[in-house]
């Protein structure tokens, strides 16, 4: 018996098209009409168009499992077909299971949540300047504070510009996860690094965020051509690009461990670590954080870095079938999250803690997925948009509330002064940092990093590597806890954030803890819903580890976390001499900076691809074909000149050129 | 006769345009358009009844065909033919014809008459190069286009014009020639096995000759194409002329001019010597992937951002190269795909550039910067097209690459594969016209109108048709595909090109 929508009476899985059809109508508005718009019907048709899709994605969610919470028959929704040509017929379709409903309703709601904050926090967009020489050693990349004057314009266009390419992103975001074929896939995973670049880029004045945002783009296209080409490789092999026809086709056609299969898994793992951040393509989200703070926490944390995980969740069966691919996720994963939390240890930028935390934690995600726990790697996916999001706008209103100021180091003492940031921040952090028991991040975090040693595919290397980064993710949670909000103050508190940004703080503040209890391991209560829910389309492997050493590796985990805790406190608030007497030496402040700059990644790539690119297109940029052609233009004008100069007019000359002739025409006949 | 209609009427509305510019310099404008509407209006007819026509012409592959005899002692007929491809490159046509005249409304302001003139008369010209079935009349149209567009650079270009109106001469004219030679050789090689001296091209199709003379007839259409289209190396001309060009040119240029190339390559070049074709197939896919690098390399070099776009159009026509030589039914969809979506963006982004220099006085990007504050739509309709030519899904240009590129992988994996790279390199050069021209600092102060409405109106219809061929593009693949059908089978009946 089909649900009925009781506003309509439609069929209420009918209504899915809505749900990225109202952030479209939005976009639309606003990129047309927006000019007419105060800012009040501006904020209400960017807010309303998302709110109204949540609205619409919650019915759908409820249309599909129903009260019982037990997942329906996964729904496919044909708009139109695409195009069509010899048999490849991708269509405008979109496919609701229980790994596209997670992630649609994670959207819509984090989305929604921060579109809400955002129209109060960008209301006076004049106020996040980009920091001064923060971040990197020498402050490259990032230099300089640019005049006012560049802060979006004077007037509306700026409020206006950004609720429309946030609409937009909504939108393409939708699509990625809902589309039935990765045609369509596509055209949203394009779509949503359009918008990233175009609000990366948003405060457009400063050169700097415009080198940010193209950095973006173009880092992540790499990794896209790589996923088209797996594309192709998928559609001439398999005849079809339909998710579900290709991974049964796939299944059917390709044994396990085959050459087709595995070209195929990396290239869309190609395409999977643009996205998503990971080694060796994970330079450009630092950099990203030139954006809006909304932005990094809805595009840069909760959901389009995440884009690279639901890639490869979607597509398992053949990641299954490439047992080499899938281990390059693994190790990838596990390399990831411990290079990027090094990294997060020494920033001085809260955002680019935040950065560098948000690529570590999807290397957990990464590494769920290569030792075959899908739905942990989706659990943690939504555990992590609820507490980064939360970090990322708590950190927000406390860069405004002091003016801007991005370094922690001139944070400090703000528990008072902002105890509704401080208490959810608070929150967020122990999430981040795995705080065991009530918080939704220790349970996902123990799920995978459990899998990582039980998983048929796993070991205890990968085991050792996420527990590493369980400690030192705890370690740099609280590092921003004791700077910002213990301590002494150092800057003036300015503006205090009003209702429009608390609500979706505290809303993801509660998201953070009890998202948790969805799936708790049998030691601790044994609640098994999200499993269960996407069973049907994540399945688990089996695994054979007994209750106790289950109850061994929680035990650990809980250890990594408190001592990571623990050692925080010591090193940041009670004993912060000790960092520096580290710092102060040769090799520590080396190998601080190193960190700081992200393992000189971006200097390697600064040498081998920007600066040979540069020097060829500067080399060339006058086209050495274009000289060749004016070059022989040269020559038959010079050949011109020589054989002109013989028209003298002059008789004689003539006469002695014929009679000259004539000799040697003579001479060659007779000598011959 | 709608066919003849089609050409005659821009035939005619020319010289009126000229004299009437006596009576004021609102005459040649109207009159250009008024010519170019109704020709819109009899194009979209044909559009509508393409389901109806070809049961209807009893022709079999045309949709409309007519007639008429010309020089009989040489079998030469004036030989107007229309099959899908044909109906997509005139509707392309007559839009960006119309959109030409929007672009010069204020730009042009000295001998209207003439320049509206000259502008007619090259839209006949490419008119008749799409619809002539006849290789003598085929040649007569393909030497119609070029002298009006060499008045069009020469006499309201900017500061090289000369330069570049001669090197756009000699490089035509010199691909012209080869064909030319090529033309006759064949005419003479078929009437030497029937007996027959004709220049119809459908008794001309499936000529059997030695292969050696084939293959060096077969380059000769292809110099005279991959001029035109333009292939690395042969593309010096391009860049300096569209340059020049007074904007409504540079539309036609780009837009139309460019696509009499791809076009002759798939009517002509390889249905007409199909083995040739295949055998040399090889290398004009890697001329398509090194003129899709480099052009792009090239592109993202330029500081003159009409020189910009022009580079760009090297490395988008790399593709169309690529995808007509791989001849197979997804990668030439992509092509004739690639084609019209490339003459809508870059037919904009030439409009676009125009109406920047005529605000600004200058075309250098060192120079601008900051301009979306003062210009806030003139920068959103540029990023639209930017975007279109980075070739985002969604607009008609990832179709046409896209399908390009899946078609040339069946085809040659490695040539494909680094055809791709030029996705990112597309990247680079369409992101740097945003940031240098509309982000970053302001270093001039520059006060300017925003677009107007005409502007508006003008570019919002180009980006409502590149949206509908990003999205719903089955209209336009269903007329092509039955015309590519047609045409792949000349080359299938020979048994030699099927690459699956």
């Amino acid at each position: 018996m089909p649900t009925r929508c009781p506003v309509c009476g439609a069929e209420m899985l009918d209504l899915l098209w809505l749900v990225p059809a109202l952030p479209l109508l939005g976009f639309l508005a606003l990129a047309v009409a927006g000019g007419w718009f105060s800012r009040r019907t501006i904020a209400l048709i960017g807010v309303g168009s998302v709110g109204l899709s949540l609205a619409v994605a919650g019915l759908v969610g409820f249309a599909f499992a129903g009260l019982s919470g037990a997942p329906g028959r996964p729904y496919d929704q044909i708009l139109w077909t695409w195009l069509q040509i010899s048999g490849f017929g991708p269509a405008i379709g979109f496919y609701l299971d229980s790994l596209s409903l997670v992630m649609m309703l994670v959207i819509t709601l984090v989305g929604f949540l921060i579109h809400l904050y955002s129209a109060e926090f960008m209301l006076d967009h004049g106020k996040e300047p980009v920091p001064a020489g923060l971040g990197r050693a020498g402050g490259i990349g990032q230099a300089g504070v640019s005049a006012p004057a560049g802060r979006a314009g004077e007037n509306d266009s700026g409020y206006r510009r950004f609720f429309a390419y946030m609409n937009l992103f909504v939108v393409a975001m939708l699509t990625l996860v809902l589309a039935d074929n990765l045609l369509l896939l596509y055209l949203g995973w394009e779509g949503v690094g359009l918008c990233s670049y175009l609000l990366i880029g948003f405060w457009y004045r400063d050169p700097a965020n415009g080198a940010a945002a193209q950095k973006a783009f173009i880092v992540t296209r790499l990794g896209d051509v790589a996923l088209a080409i797996g594309l192709f490789v998928l559609l001439t092999h398999l005849g079809t690009l339909n998710i579900q026809d290709l991974m049964a086709r796939a299944a059917e056609q390709w044994p396990v461990g085959s050459g087709l299969a595995t070209i195929a898994a990396f290239l869309l793992l190609g395409g999977a670590i643009g996205k998503s951040a990971q080694l060796p393509l994970q330079t450009w989200l630092p950099d990203a954080m030139a954006g809006p703070t909304p932005v990094s926490a809805l595009i840069h944390a909760a959901t389009m870095v995440t884009a690279g995980m639901y890639l490869i969740a979607r597509t398992h069966v053949l990641y299954s079938l490439a047992p080499i691919a899938q281990t390059a996720v693994a190790v990838i994963g596990a390399v990831t999250l411990l290079l990027a939390a090094c990294s997060a240890l020494v920033q001085r930028d809260i955002k680019r803690v935040l950065a560098y935390s948000t690529i570590s934690q999807i290397g957990y995600m990464f590494l769920a997925l290569g030792v075959g726990a899908w739905a942990a790697a989706l659990f943690h996916f939504t555990t992590h948009a609820f507490f980064k999001a939360l970090l990322f706008l708590a950190a927000g209103a406390v860069i405004q509330s002091l003016h801007e100021e991005h370094d922690i180091y001139r944070m400090g003492g703000l528990r008072y002064a902002l105890p509704v940031t401080f208490w959810t921040f608070l929150i967020g952090a122990a999430s981040l940092a795995g705080f065991p028991l009530v918080t939704a991040g220790f349970y996902s975090k123990d799920w995978i990093l459990w899998e990582a040693w039980a998983s048929p595919l796993g070991s205890p290397w990968l085991w050792g590597a996420g527990v590493c980064g369980a400690f030192l993710t705890a370690l740099y949670s609280f590092r921003l806890v004791f700077n910002v909000f213990f301590g002494e103050a150092k800057t003036e508190v300015g503006s205090r954030p009003g209702l429009m940004m608390k609500g979706p703080l505290i809303v993801l503040a509660a998201g953070s803890l009890v998202a948790g209890f969805l799936e708790v391991p049998r030691v601790l209560g044994d609640v098994s819903l999200f499993s269960e829910f996407t069973r049907s389309v994540l399945p688990s492997l089996e695994t054979t580890t007994s209750v106790t050493t289950e109850s061994a590796l929680q035990i650990v985990t809980m250890l990594a976390a408190l001592l990571g805790i623990a050692v925080a406190y010591v090193l940041f608030l009670r004993r912060p001499g000790l960092v520096t007497a580290v710092t102060g030496t040769a090799w520590g402040s080396a190998l601080s900076r190193f960190w700081v700059e992200g393992w000189g990644f971006d200097r390697l790539y600064d040498t081998w691809f920007v600066r040979p690119f540069l020097w060829v297109a500067q080399a060339n940029k006058d086209d050495l074909i274009d000289q060749a052609y004016s070059g022989l233009a040269w020559l038959i004008r010079q050949f011109f000149a020589v054989l002109h100069r013989t028209q003298t007019g002059q008789v004689r000359w003539y006469a002695a050129i014929l009679a000259a002739g004539s000799v040697v025409i003579v001479a060659l006949v007779v000598l011959s | 006769m709608i066919l003849v209609w089609l050409i005659v009427l821009l035939l005619a509305a020319g010289p009126a345009a000229w004299m009437l510019e006596r009576r004021g310099s609102q005459w040649p404008r109207w009159i250009a358009l008024g010519a170019l509407a109704i020709d819109l209006v009899l194009a979209l007819t044909l559009w509508t009844e393409r389901e109806t026509a070809v049961s209807l012409s009893n022709q079999g592959v045309w949709l409309a065909d007519l007639r008429i005899p010309w020089i009989p002692r040489f079998g030469i007929t004036f030989h107007l033919a229309l099959d899908g491809l044909s109906l997509l490159l005139v509707l392309l046509t007559v839009f960006l014809g119309v959109t030409a005249v929007v672009a010069s409304w204020t730009e042009i302001r000295e001998r209207v008459g003439f320049f509206h003139f000259n502008l007619l008369w090259v839209l006949a010209g490419v008119l008749g190069v799409f619809l002539a079935m006849d290789l003598f009349a085929f040649f007569v149209f393909w030497e119609v286009m070029l002298v009006p567009m060499y008045f069009l650079i020469s006499v309201w270009g900017h500061e090289h014009r000369m330069y570049a109106a001669v090197k756009f001469f000699i490089f035509t004219q010199a691909g012209s020639l080869l064909m030319l030679i090529a033309i006759l050789g064949l005419t003479f090689i078929h009437a030497q096995q029937t007996g027959v001296v004709t220049f119809d091209y459908q008794q001309l199709l499936g000529t059997t000759m030695d292969q050696t003379v084939a293959l060096w007839l077969m380059l000769g259409f292809f110099a005279a194409f991959a001029v035109k289209l333009p292939a690395v190396p042969l593309h010096a001309w391009l860049p300096d002329a569209h340059t020049e060009a007074p904007t409504g040119g540079s539309v036609i240029l780009a837009g139309l001019l460019l696509k009499t190339g791809a076009y002759g390559l798939i009517r002509f070049a390889v249905p007409l010597f199909p083995d040739a074709a295949q055998a040399f197939a090889p290398v004009a896919m890697v001329l398509g992937m090194v003129g899709i690098l480099y052009g792009a390399v090239l592109a993202f070099a330029q500081t003159d951002l009409k020189r910009l776009v022009a580079y760009s159009s090297i490395s988008h026509l790399g593709f169309v190269l690529l995808g007509v030589f791989s001849w197979n039914a997804v990668a030439l969809e992509g092509a004739v795909m690639q084609m019209l979506a490339h003459g809508i963006t870059t037919g904009a982004l030439f409009i676009l550039a125009g109406a920047l220099q005529e605000r600004l006085g200058t075309r250098d990007m060192r120079r601008m910067g900051g301009l979306w504050t003062t210009v806030p739509r003139f920068g959103a309709i540029t990023l639209v097209f930017s975007i279109a030519s980075l070739g985002l899904p969604g607009s008609g240009n990832f179709l046409g690459e896209f399908l390009v590129l899946l078609g040339s992988y069946r085809a040659n994996v490695l040539v494909t594969v680094l055809a791709a790279l030029g996705l990112v390199a597309a990247v680079i050069y369409s992101l740097a016209i945003m940031q240098r021209i509309f982000h970053g600092p302001a270093d001039e102060s520059w006060t300017a109108p925003d677009l107007s409405t005409r502007y508006l109106f003008t570019l919002g219809a180009m980006i409502a048709v590149q949206v509908w061929l990003g999205l719903y593009p089955q209209p336009v693949l269903d007329t092509a595909g039955q015309a590519l059908q047609n045409l792949r089978g000349f080359g299938e009946t020979t048994a030699l090109i099927s690459r699956r």
